[in-house]
């Protein structure tokens, strides 16, 4: 116990000394959080679009009032031509255009069919199909207005829509992307901080020579790794309650569970997570080596297998398979679990059980790279 | 104290340590010489359990370094070529950890009798990254020391200190002695050999003689001439060609001329380099340093092994 906690308050010495390592540990997660969480927005809103209204009746500027009503598009400008309407397109000044061709208005009036043309920026296809779905959508509530008005007007009497869908959306009623990309974020955050700073911690004692000496002392290995992940598991504990916080305070995500489970899996994650970055650093021997492989072994996976933002259940088999063996993606379900569905342990118990098995493995491999001599 | 059997250790192909076997007393100053690549360091960690032994055993402290790891280590005290010292940790503070690892009662008390011991009381706040070689050599020395190891092993103890520092550090270590310390080093400079109570000489991972200092230079067989002369190169080239001569080195200013048993005396050698257009050389007989016999047995070695 008295050589466990020597080895934590030397290892805290060194953090405090170093003000460089101090920074990184607490403001990289910030950073990375108010970057992602503003950057890697996945909703689309505010599609920017121009209408070039040929008609110009009152028919037709009810259907484009119902796109300058939607906060699904912005209308950036009213177009003459075509020629306008394709170059603000090239320049990427709007990514739809409304053409409304000359005869509209009376072609309802009298009954008929009465075609309009949308063009999408298809670049971003993803953006394009979400912004025509959109589209589509408001111009078919258009025309249900359009024919109930004229068979109210013909005499016909109200006929009321065949199917009302009703629709619902749990756990994110806003289909707000941030809300699900937030807890994920605390996930990767944790997982590379973790990872990068016990990377360095054993390679460091390799290189300044004091692992020989340490290994002459009666310091066992795993009190040399549990008085190492002490130091570094409180610098953890800082960066996933400042995440927490900045999630819930500056994004406004949701947090509907129980606020002890949440804190409960994240101390489970980090003490893998760092055993991890000691298991890099007690194989490599070298700093730069140790710090290169926790990034690497750490982003990647917690950023693309994670679920993070890819769901794991539409990968094809391969990544799919390999995720299950990266701790992050348990994590990411035990956060989106409890921030936005409020869980408890009844649903998450396995993803927590597989965390804590996770740690102790990684835990036991270094202790056991440890016990290993000098050559 | 230290009791060494066949202990060998192989590198893949390379045999670092080959067949060792030693006694070391309590009390002993032991030092173990030879040059870089001798397979000292090697020994060394063997001893302190850091490097498992290919085959052979070693006790120390009645204990064996195999299979009684955490016995061996409680009672060592161990201070490699590379002290591991935190730079950013002041003296204090590494005093503080390692007595912490050793779980060393009343430190306190023993740290200031320390700092006392190798006046370094003054300097207990400096971050050790600005102490001095010689005082990161001393506070290395004090690290090893908390836990009053029975025997302390240090490898290259003075590598690269100053010669005050190094005597300040013999002083001390001197000390230790007295109060019933064993210690085992390794160095590569023969003066501070000829420190030591043995001496162990090796060469090539054996061990090719172990004797006291004085004892090693008796046990010589050839007499050692000194030559000095203007010319000692054109003198060295001459005398190499001439009988009975084993060999014939330069050690700083002066030539170190070994005769074989019945070979010529300082009066024939001067004779010899007069005759051949040196007329200012002086020869003398003298006591061969520790140096000269290693050197000396070395050669002897090669040759038993070419022969």
């Amino acid at each position: 116990m008295r050589r466990t906690r020597a080895i934590a308050r030397k290892e805290l010495l060194h953090i405090a000394r170093d003000p460089r390592s101090l920074i990184m540990a607490l403001a990289l997660p910030m950073v990375m959080l108010v970057m992602f969480g503003y950057a890697l927005s996945l909703d689309v809103d505010q599609i920017p679009a121009v209408i070039y209204d040929q008609d110009g009746t009152a028919e037709s500027r009810a259907l484009w009032d119902g796109f300058r009503g939607s906060r699904y598009f912005t209308i950036v400008r009213h177009v003459d031509g075509y020629a306008q309407a394709e170059s603000d397109l090239e320049r990427g000044a709007a990514l739809a255009a409304l053409v409304i061709p000359r005869g509209f208005g009376a072609k309802l009036v009298a009954g008929e069919r009465a075609p309009v043309q949308l063009i999408l920026d298809g670049t971003d296809s993803n953006t394009a199909s979400i912004a025509l779905s959109y589209a589509r959508g408001l111009i078919l509530a258009h025309s249900g207005r359009v024919q109930t008005e004229w068979r109210l007007r013909s005499g016909a009497g109200e006929v009321p829509p065949p199917v009302d869908a009703q629709i619902r959306v749990a756990y994110n009623s806003e289909l707000k992307s941030k809300n699900y990309i937030v807890p994920g974020l605390i996930a990767v955050i944790l997982m590379i901080i973790a990872a990068l700073l016990t990377s360095l911690a054993i390679a460091r004692e390799w290189e300044n020579g004091t692992m020989e000496e340490l290994l002459s002392t009666p310091v066992r290995p795993a009190e040399l790794v549990l008085g190492k992940l002490s130091a570094y598991f409180l610098l953890g504990a800082v960066d996933m309650v400042t995440a927490v916080l900045a999630g819930v305070v500056i994004f406004g995500v949701p947090m509907r569970g129980s606020t002890w489970l949440l804190f409960l899996s994240g101390g489970v994650f980090l003490f893998g997570a760092l055993c991890w970055g000691l298991l890099l650093s007690a194989i490599t021997r070298n700093q730069l080596q140790a710090y290169q492989l926790g990034l690497l072994s750490s982003f990647l996976p917690a950023f693309l297998l994670s679920g993070f933002v890819y769901a794991v259940d539409s990968m094809p088999l391969l990544p799919r398979a390999v995720s299950a063996a990266v701790p992050a993606r348990y994590f990411v379900s035990l956060l989106k679990g409890v921030f936005l569905k409020g869980v408890g342990l009844e649903v998450l118990a396995v993803e927590l059980g597989l965390l804590a098995v996770y740690a102790l493995v990684v835990f036991a491999l270094v202790t056991r790279k440890l016990r290993e001599k000098i050559a | 104290m230290i009791e060494v059997r066949g202990l060998t250790k192989k590198f893949g192909a390379v045999t670092a340590v080959d067949g060792l076997t030693l006694r070391v007393e309590r009390g002993e100053v032991f030092g173990l010489v030879g040059p870089d690549g001798a397979g000292k360091t090697t020994v060394m960690r063997m001893l302190c359990t850091l490097v498992a032994p290919t085959s052979g055993e070693a006790r120390v402290a009645g204990f064996d370094v195999t299979r009684e790891v955490d016995q061996v280590k409680d009672r060592i005290g161990y201070m490699a070529q590379r002290f591991g010292l935190y730079g950013d940790l002041t003296v204090a503070e590494n005093m503080r950890f390692y007595a912490d690892l050793f779980g060393v009662e009343g430190e306190a008390a023993l740290t200031e009798q320390l700092l006392e011991m190798t006046r370094m009381a003054p300097f207990r706040d400096r971050y050790a990254a600005q102490l001095s070689g010689g005082m990161k050599q001393k506070l290395a020395l004090m690290c090893t020391l908390l836990h009053k190891p029975e025997i302390l092993f240090l490898d290259e103890p003075t590598n690269g200190v100053d010669p005050v520092s190094r005597r300040d550090f013999w002083v001390i270590l001197r000390r230790l002695v007295d109060g019933g310390l064993t210690v085992f080093l390794t160095t590569a400079y023969l003066d501070e050999a000829e420190r030591c109570g043995r001496v162990g000489l090796m060469h090539g991972g054996r061990l090719i003689r172990v004797d006291t200092p004085a004892g090693l230079k008796q046990a010589l067989p050839e007499a050692c001439i000194e030559v000095r002369c203007g010319d000692p190169r054109a003198a060295r080239a001459l005398l190499r060609g001439m009988d009975g001569i084993a060999s014939a080195d330069l050690t700083g200013s002066a030539l170190h001329v070994f005769v074989r048993p019945g070979g010529p005396d300082e009066e024939a050698v001067r004779a010899y380099l007069a005759g051949r257009g040196i007329s200012d050389a002086q020869a003398r007989r003298i006591l061969p340093s520790l140096e000269d016999v290693f050197i000396a047995t070395i050669r002897g070695e090669a040759a038993v092994h070419a022969g």
